[in-house]
């Protein structure tokens, strides 16, 4: 195949400039990356417990008193919400991360990989408060 | 025809990033209220769990210490490469300064989450 | 072509806008409205014939087999990467139609685009059955059980129409990674009975422009017409190559 005989006079490139705006699909996807920068304040939030922890307990009150700010509780009010929806979008794309998984036969629908998926969240949350009932019994 | 062969570090990140992932898939919800809402608050959940007694019983601990890092400094690298990419999406140029920085930055928190579960002694 | 004639000489039409462009006369692309009569079998591609048959010759565009399996005709309808062949008027009627050529790739003419480099990342990654070791004539045929062939057939049944290139956001922003459709290609014949070059294949998937490339958006899978399902090829091949990059210094004589 002839690069000479193939190519145009004057090939036009497009902008790619904004390409996720104008489809839902891609809006969806951008909503999904753009809640990493709230789930690394998330982690941070974290990271400066580990801190006060570990200078004593005037530092830790001070911290935890922080966290009962009116914008603290609404920061992780926004940060459930983000991570609900972490939790939906990482099973909803995990089938295209998997090999067939194969039962009996028939290979393991998208649809079934979502709801283990979202069985299985809901389980090692309850676990989650389990333990820490049974830690601060 | 010129290729390059050069083999990608990404699956160091990427896995990083799934564990990461995949642990705040399953129990970030309820981390987040824990953490967050019902344990300052003391909502459904034991009086005092949160106080400074408790976690610090519980962060001197092996098991608690192993808990802690690893949610914190995964919930951090899955992040930090959501954010590298989410960034090139949108047109920023992701060269060797950025990726550094944010990698840099990230192995930083690491270090400093390990320090803290560290110097609360055992 | 004859026109479809609805009831009393009335003919039922429908506005189709077309992108368009000329090397030798524009200095960008600009859009074109022609007016086609409607009937409800007709696709976009017919329609197309329609105004080069009957209102202007210059239009330019792929097209072959108009039936879904040749792949020449994919492009933009409304915004959505489509083939023009199995995309139907009566889908968007009485709306208008606005056609464009397929995205992220460059524009050579009107509906046409440069397929020259998706065709050199193709042979790149050996897309034929390089034999495991030599076979004779008189050997005769391989045999291949149904779980063999399970393997690798969805995999197979890629028509390179492109769709799912104009899709990738990824590819959009770097046209050096080598897309969903070669990246599902490759394990089409890597996961082939017959076949032994896994290893030659797979050092083009561990870099950059291979599987690290994609981010998991999705999209491709949503408009294959073949549901070859690029995303899910792509990203098995995520696991593959990460356990490969690990395992090469535990295993020596593994992939490089």
């Amino acid at each position: 195949m002839s690069e000479q005989r193939m190519s145009a006079q004057r090939p036009y490139i497009r902008s790619t400039d904004g390409w996720w705006r104008d489809n839902p699909y891609y809006v969806r996807y951008m909503l999904r990356e753009f809640s990493s920068l709230l789930v690394y304040a998330y982690g941070l939030v974290l990271l400066v417990g580990l801190v006060r922890l570990s200078q004593g307990e005037a530092a830790y009150d001070q911290w935890l008193e922080a966290l009962r700010n009116p914008w603290a509780l609404a920061f992780h009010g926004v940060m459930l919400l983000v991570l609900l929806y972490h939790t939906w979008s990482w099973f909803e794309i995990m089938p295209k991360t998997l090999p067939a998984i194969r039962l009996g036969g028939k290979r393991l629908s998208d649809g079934a990989i979502n709801v283990i998926g979202l069985a299985a969240a809901l389980v090692c949350c309850a676990a989650l408060y389990g333990v820490a009932l049974w830690l601060a019994r | 025809m010129a290729r390059t062969l050069k083999r990608s570090n990404a699956p160091i990140f990427w896995l990083l990033f799934g564990a990461g992932g995949l642990i705040a898939a399953l129990i970030g919800p309820m981390l987040v209220y824990l953490s967050g809402i019902g344990g300052p608050l003391g909502i459904g959940v034991p009086e005092g769990m949160m106080s400074y007694p408790r976690m610090l019983a519980f962060s001197q601990h092996w098991a608690g210490k192993l808990f802690l890092f690893v949610v914190t400094t995964l919930i951090l690298w899955h992040a930090a490469l959501r954010i590298y990419h989410t960034l090139h999406d949108l047109g920023f140029h992701t060269g060797k300064v950025l990726t550094s920085s944010l990698y840099g930055l990230t192995l930083i928190f690491t270090l400093i989450a390990a320090y803290a579960l560290l110097s609360v002694s055992f | 072509m004859d026109k479809r004639v609805e009831s009393e000489n009335l003919v039922e039409t429908i506005e189709i806008e077309v992108l368009r462009y000329r090397p030798e006369q524009d200095i960008g692309p600009i859009t074109q409205r022609f007016s086609v009569p409607y009937s409800n079998t007709m696709s976009v591609l017919e329609a197309l014939q329609q105004i080069k048959d009957e209102q202007d010759p210059t239009l330019s565009f792929r097209w072959s087999c108009r039936m879904a399996i040749c792949g020449s005709c994919g492009m933009m309808i409304n915004g959505v990467p489509k083939l023009a062949c199995r995309t139907f008027l009566h889908e968007y009627y009485p709306a208008r139609i606005s056609v464009a050529p397929l995205k992220h790739f460059p524009i050579e003419r009107d509906l046409v685009i440069a397929a020259a480099q998706y065709i050199r990342k193709l042979e790149s990654i050996k897309p034929y059955i390089v034999p495991r070791e030599p076979r004779s004539l008189e050997q005769g045929e391989y045999l291949q059980s149904p779980a063999q062939v399970e393997r690798y057939k969805q995999f197979s049944t890629c028509i390179n129409c492109m769709l799912c290139y104009a899709a990738c956001p990824q590819f959009g922003l770097d046209s050096k990674f080598l897309g969903p459709g070669v990246l599902s290609l490759a394990p089409r014949y890597n996961a082939d009975s017959r076949d032994g070059a896994r290893d030659e294949r797979m050092a083009m998937m561990h870099t950059d422009e291979g599987v690290w490339g994609c981010t998991a958006v999705g999209y491709c899978s949503e408009v294959c017409p073949k549901d070859v399902d690029p995303a899910n090829a792509v990203n098995q091949n995520k696991m593959t190559s990460a356990l490969d990059y690990f395992l090469r210094f535990v295993m020596p004589g593994r992939t490089t």
